[in-house]
């Protein structure tokens, strides 16, 4: 007897221009990060200039900011900061969220009603405010503010899992597989994952834009990633003053925040039809 | 309205005072369980032991958390906000200098948001696919991506500093006339209508067009109605729904844009207290402004929830 599994499909990108630019700022970003210490022209936190926030110039690309220091490096260090603490609370989320979402489609019964009913409690909260009630309790330390994102994040990675698994688990092959005798493991491995995975990467996507936005506002109100260290929001907020000189310490961090969030939104919308549909 | 209606409406009350007391839990846990509190916070770095726990004693911390915890729901429910320790003012008069500010900014921003997204999704849905439609759905793409902080800051860039129109802070003196007020109000207003239109926007257009690929839009269809008779008179109807709801998600969005708003243009609302009492650790206050942010947020949830059960011809 063959044993036959779930159907794998090929996803096939067709690739438009957009997509593709948005692509290319997606990568630019993670490259950035990945190789910030290559990357800086001065350490991130030492005073290079008498000149507060000074203009753009050869030697400070973006200028100083108001304390002196070069705003390009603070900047490509601040990459690192946001980029990595939102991956890494977008991971722990996942693993959370993915989880139990697989463990409630597939055992379903009183252990999905019990599961569902207590994560849909945290979704009473609302994001920033609860981010607040975390930092306030907790402190901003960088494993606080990961915990604070993986918190805020696992339940709607969850619900969003559960809603796909559950209908995948209506479908024939997976009814063939219960036949066969297939634990209930396996068949949230091998057979519901593969067939959602495409849509719960997406999904992730969507996620992580605003798990940035959240990080970045958290920094911006000053209960974030906390000096001299600094982070895109951080950095937008320590030169608010330079507002009135139009200084670009506070515009370009804004910028290549909004650059990289725009740039994994387009990416998503413009994902092949068949798994924006399933987004829906 | 039949019994059926009413069982499902005392379950969604049901419901949302569960969460509440859930979210109390949380809320309360969360800020009293993790390491250092007040006591220390007030005292300072350089503390003795004895004169911190002497602190603990007076303002009664030393009690069990749970035995507190019912101490300040039952505070709560008898209109005992807690006093603030940081300021040396009751939490109650704190709130209620600051509450009126931030619902009259929430109420002027959703007074504008509404109509103007629902009515852009609505059109957006009706000349679905046409040039309005792609240039509906781009704005609202970026303003989802962008952060609010952002917004607001480019917006005073450009027109309190570089124009000089606005004024960069919203704090209203009480003696101001009604042109000063409607000045200080333009930016932030405008900043979280940006952020609250675009989920909204996008979620009232998916509804309808939700609705439009139905039979009995279809049926409109060739009976010869025309289109946007279709939208209104049949698919609009049927999706009061989902758009309730994306009006009420829209609200968590609002939420976390008026706490932003309130620090950038220094408005004087409850977001801008709680903030300020993140910063200085000021438990009681953070408490209660959570518990009635969150109380908002809930009763709006669950009204949307209601408007929808009612709003279902299936179920009258």
């Amino acid at each position: 007897m063959t044993v036959s599994t779930a159907p794998r499909r090929k996803i096939r990108f067709q690739i438009r221009p957009i997509a593709a630019v948005c692509l290319l700022v997606v990568l630019f970003w993670i490259i950035v990060a990945l190789f910030a210490p290559l990357l800086v022209h001065y350490p991130a936190g030492d005073m290079v200039s008498y000149d507060y926030f000074g203009p753009m110039s050869k030697e400070y690309w973006l200028g100083t900011d108001y304390l002196g220091r070069d705003i390009y490096s603070r900047l490509i260090v601040g990459t690192r900061y946001t980029i990595g603490i939102a991956f890494v609370g977008l991971i722990l989320a996942a693993l959370i969220g993915i989880t139990l979402g697989l463990l409630a489609a597939a055992f379903g019964g009183v252990f999905d009603t019990i599961l569902s009913r207590a994560i849909d409690t945290f979704v009473g909260i609302p994001n920033l405010l609860l981010a607040l009630v975390i930092v306030a309790g907790g402190g901003s330390s960088i494993p606080i503010l990961i915990g604070a994102i993986t918190v805020i994040f696992f339940p709607g990675c969850y619900r969003f899992t559960r809603s796909m698994a559950v209908n995948v688990n209506a479908l024939d092959f997976i009814s063939a597989a219960r036949a066969r005798g297939e634990g209930h493991f396996y068949i949230m491995i091998h057979e519901i994952l593969p067939n959602i995975a495409g849509p719960i990467m997406a999904d992730l996507g969507l996620r992580f834009v605003h798990i940035i936005l959240l990080l970045s506002g958290l920094s911006f109100l000053g209960l974030g990633v906390q000096p001299p260290n600094a982070d895109w929001g951080a950095l937008v907020r320590e030169n608010m003053i330079g507002i009135s000189y139009g200084s670009p310490a506070v515009v370009v961090p804004s910028l290549a925040l909004a650059s990289l969030a725009l740039a994994i939104n387009l990416l998503i919308d413009n994902l092949p039809q068949r798994i924006r549909d399933q987004l829906e | 309205m039949n019994k059926r209606i009413l069982e499902m409406i005392g379950g969604r009350l049901a419901v949302a005072i569960l969460s509440l007391f859930l979210v109390s839990l949380a809320v309360f846990f969360i800020t009293e369980l993790l390491p250092g509190d007040t006591a220390q916070e007030l005292l300072g770095q350089a503390v003795t032991t004895e004169a911190a726990s002497q602190l603990r004693e007076t303002l009664g911390l030393d009690r069990p958390a749970i035995l507190r915890y019912f101490e300040w729901i039952f505070g709560l429910l008898t209109g005992d906000l807690g006093y603030s320790h940081v300021s040396d003012r009751p939490v109650a008069s704190l709130v209620a200098e600051r509450l009126p500010n931030s619902l009259t900014l929430a109420a002027v921003t959703m007074a504008i948001t509404i109509p103007l997204a629902l009515s852009l999704g609505i059109f957006a849905a009706i000349w679905k696919g046409s040039i309005f439609d792609r240039a509906i759905s781009s704005v609202a793409i970026m303003l989802v991506s962008f952060p609010e902080f952002m917004i607001a800051t480019l917006l005073v860039m450009w027109l309190s500093v570089y124009l000089q129109w606005l004024p960069a802070l919203s704090f209203i003196p009480t003696t101001a006339d009604l042109h000063t007020v409607v000045l200080a109000y333009i930016m932030p207003v405008s900043v979280l209508v940006f952020g609250s239109c675009s989920q909204m926007i996008r979620l009232s257009r998916a509804a309808i067009a939700d609705a439009m690929v139905t039979p009995y839009v279809e049926m409109a269809m060739l009976k010869g109605a025309s289109r946007s008779r279709m939208v209104l008179g049949h698919a609009l109807p049927n999706s009061v729904a989902p758009i309730v709801n994306s009006v009420a998600l829209s609200m968590s969005g609002l939420l976390g844009g008026v706490i932003i708003v309130e620090t950038v243009f220094n408005y004087p609302g409850l977001a801008k207290l709680m903030v300020d009492g993140v910063s200085t650790r000021d438990m009681p206050l953070i408490q209660t402004c959570s518990m009635i942010f969150c109380g908002f947020y809930l009763v709006l949830i669950t009204a949307a929830d209601i408007i929808a059960i009612l709003s279902n011809p299936r179920l009258r």
